[in-house]
């Protein structure tokens, strides 16, 4: 056997020091939190972590209860749905255009980068500062053209506006990748499409769009992940999950109950909730999408 | 190579153990690496408020003359947010076993520490420890009594205190030939004609964050009828709420109407709605007493400050209001020697010459008897007339059992499913009778939470 390709590590615990840093980091940010959760799920507590006893699935019905589990799996859900679709459609349909253009194509890309490289919270900021129903230039834009604007009080607008700001930046974050994306697509193949006679409209879903499926399996992962997760920024600067629960995602739910209001013992069950979300939907990403994804 | 490799990994597990220990403190001598001004030998006591901007240098403004007064404590005020923010702070801060010496804690926070006994010490046993005179009685009524536990003890000290007045625009009024601001709900609700035809854009509007205090807890109080069974709380750590009594359902009735029609001004609990008054909109404005000088340093024009309206035909109404605000905590598991310190550091605060300097620089009433008698005696309220209201609101009548405040656990919570309410009534999504019953039952899920927590 030849061994020269190897790696010869003569001290037998250098190996396990290597790995240490990983794991510790794993173990504490990830593993510990997790079994605390599970953990404190089912113990009942003040808010100042005295008196603790166990408490059976108390916490759990609680979430459907004092909480709205289902209310906030309901939010999030259309959240994601929407956000995706939208940010994706419009991610698409802006890179494939661009593509198209001759010159100014690079202008075209910096400036519909541009939004992605905006922190959510200061995008939060900006957008709150644009339609505060008082003082907002966008809100009283809304005023002139008749719409009885203050997302405050109407679910509805508190929700669009929500999903306008995170299409907003996501679609910059799809663009990035279709336009990635469509670079790799081997010139020869778009030809031969032409040479066969086919429509713009039929060489774009037949040909390209299924060689952009390794990117758009991606992007769909990571924009149902943005909704699900990374919109907590802008929910916390924007709307506090109001008006009532209206755009009170799982996520928002869980730091409201377990840090601002202190009941570790709910925000546990509702993280057991999330994780069992988390894997479902990862599962089924993965198991069913993944087949129709064509890699080269 | 190797042992760059393990001095790398050594300085990571140290980073690592560090931050471990962060977490479950150290219990006792944890509070002395709070704070973060040693002076010499001086011992520091670690303050956290929840007081920014003017009214926040205000306080480290007492801060610094106690600290200037003796040679043994520093007083370190530390600003931790909001006063909900504050609240999270230092209940985290006690879990984690490493909690500030004294912390505010807003009104609604009351029951919620109040009920953590072991979490801090009582004021009134410290100060008699520590020999310093202290009632309740020595407090003006509203302020002692809501934070008075059921033996008319004080477990903290009332500090910041206030009470909503009405704020009415004098020019709008005028033009809309009304010669005095409303005395009763029934007055303003007539008022609404004349002012939408002199081209008032808005009749009405309240506090953004604390609407619920004005038009649900102080609207109770101040029309002498319950918020809550067992005397709002008081007697129980379990009681139900009464959000759908008749006066209520028909006052929120009254404020959903004028909704609709766009003449009630309100943005969610995070936006201020103090514009909607200084901007000239408004002709009313339900705010707390302590805005008076944010108000005079917006508005470009004369205003009326005067007692809240009441509902007429409610046999007690005007009853009393009660403080809101927060009060002073001293939270256990310092060290020994900084708890003479604490109350030293109380004792200071209701000082009259302090209560004095804060009522007069902030807008919030003088917390004592004492103190409100020297500014009375040095002819303050001649020159500040609109000062008097809060007092006189707050002292209008003793209170009755179900008047002298709300003492309900996580009351915070329960504030957020009313402003959820309020959000449906006035975009006239639910009908006042539906969005509070609502709010009532999800309410009285996290008082039952609560009370379980506590085995109740």
């Amino acid at each position: 056997m030849d061994r020269t390709g190897e790696a010869i590590f003569r001290e037998r615990l250098l190996p396990y020091a290597l790995v240490v840093p990983q794991l510790a980091i794993v173990v504490i940010f990830f593993l510990w939190p997790t079994v605390r959760a599970i953990y404190e799920s089912f113990e009942e507590t003040t808010a100042f972590g005295t008196g603790a006893r166990f408490s059976g699935l108390t916490n759990f019905v609680n979430a459907f209860t004092v909480a709205d589990e289902l209310g906030t799996i309901e939010v999030t859900v259309i959240l994601a749905c929407l956000t995706t679709a939208l940010a994706m459609g419009i991610g698409l349909f802006l890179a494939v255009e661009v593509d198209q253009t001759g010159r100014g194509r690079r202008v075209y890309r910096t400036l519909l980068i541009w939004t992605y490289a905006v922190p959510s919270a200061i995008a939060g900021a900006l957008w709150l500062f644009l339609f505060e129903p008082n003082v907002g230039a966008g809100a009283r834009l809304l005023v002139d053209l008749g719409v009885n604007w203050n997302f405050a009080l109407h679910s509805v607008q508190a929700f669009a506006l929500l999903v306008a700001v995170i299409v907003w930046q996501q679609a910059a974050y799809n663009f990035l990748f279709y336009t990635a994306g469509l670079q790799m697509i081997p010139r020869d193949v778009v030809e031969a499409a032409d040479i066969d006679g086919a429509s713009r409209l039929a060489r774009f879903w037949r040909v390209i769009f299924p060689l952009l499926s390794p990117q758009t399996f991606y992007l769909l992962v990571m924009n149902v992940l943005y909704a699900f997760f990374s919109s907590f920024a802008l929910i916390d600067v924007i709307t506090h999950g109001g008006p009532g629960n209206a755009t009170t995602t799982v996520v928002y739910q869980v730091y409201r109950d377990a840090f601002q209001n202190g009941n570790t013992g709910l925000g546990g069950a509702e993280t057991i909730f999330m994780l069992l979300i988390a894997v479902a939907l990862t599962a089924v990403q993965f198991r069913f999408l993944n087949r129709k994804v064509f890699y080269r | 190579m190797s042992s760059h490799i393990r001095s790398a990994s050594k300085a990571l597990a140290a980073l690592l153990a560090s931050a471990v220990g962060l977490l479950p403190a150290t219990g006792a001598s944890a509070t002395t690496n709070m704070g973060t001004s040693h002076s010499g030998s001086r011992v520091t006591i670690t303050f956290w408020s929840a007081m920014s901007g003017s009214h926040g240098g205000d306080l480290v403004h007492l801060a610094k003359e106690f600290n200037s007064s003796q040679s043994t404590y520093t007083v370190d005020v530390l600003y931790k947010g909001s006063y909900s923010d504050t609240l999270s702070a230092t209940i985290a801060a006690v879990r984690a076993r490493r909690p500030p010496d004294i912390s505010m804690v807003f009104d609604a926070g009351t029951a919620t520490m109040m009920d953590a006994t072991g979490v801090y010490v009582p004021v009134y046993k410290l100060m008699s420890e520590y020999k310093y005179k202290f009632a309740t009685s020595q407090f003006i009524g509203g302020a002692g009594s809501y934070y008075e536990t059921a033996k008319d003890q004080l477990d903290s000290l009332p500090f910041n205190s206030s009470t909503p007045v009405l704020y009415s625009n004098k020019p709008l009024l005028a033009k809309a030939g009304i010669k005095a601001p409303p005395k009763t709900w029934a007055q303003l609700a007539n008022d609404v004609k004349p002012l939408v035809s002199a081209g008032a854009k808005c009749i009405l509007s309240a506090t953004g964050a604390y609407i619920m205090w004005t038009d649900m807890e102080q609207f109770a109080m101040w029309n002498g009828f319950p918020y809550a069974t067992d005397n709002n709380g008081y007697d129980s750590i379990k009681p139900t709420l009464l959000l759908t009594s008749k006066p209520m359902v028909q006052h929120w009735q009254f404020l959903g109407g004028l909704g609709k029609r766009g003449l009630y001004r309100w943005s969610g609990t995070t936006v201020s709605t103090v514009p909607n008054f200084t901007d000239g909109s408004c002709a009313f404005y339900e705010q707390s007493s302590a805005d008076l000088t944010e108000i005079e340093a917006g508005a470009k024009f004369p205003f009326d400050v005067t007692e809240l309206p009441f509902v007429a035909g409610s046999p007690a109404a005007p009853q009393n209001t009660v403080v809101g605000g927060a009060s002073l905590w001293v939270l256990s598991g310092a060290p020994q020697n900084t708890y003479k310190g604490d109350a030293a550091f109380l004792h200071f605060l209701m000082s009259p010459s302090a209560q004095d300097y804060w009522a007069t620089q902030t807008g919030y009433v003088p917390v004592t008897n004492a103190a409100f008698n020297r500014l009375n005696k040095e002819g303050y309220y001649k020159t500040h007339p609109q000062d008097l209201v809060a007092i006189r609101e707050l002292t209008n009548k003793p209170p009755l059992p179900y008047t002298r405040g709300i003492r309900i656990g996580d009351l915070p919570q329960v504030r957020v499913d009313e402003a959820a309410a309020i959000s449906n009534i006035l975009s006239g999504k639910e009908s006042a009778a539906k969005a509070l019953a609502t709010a009532q039952a999800q309410g009285n899920k996290v008082i039952a939470e609560f009370a379980a927590e506590y085995g109740g």
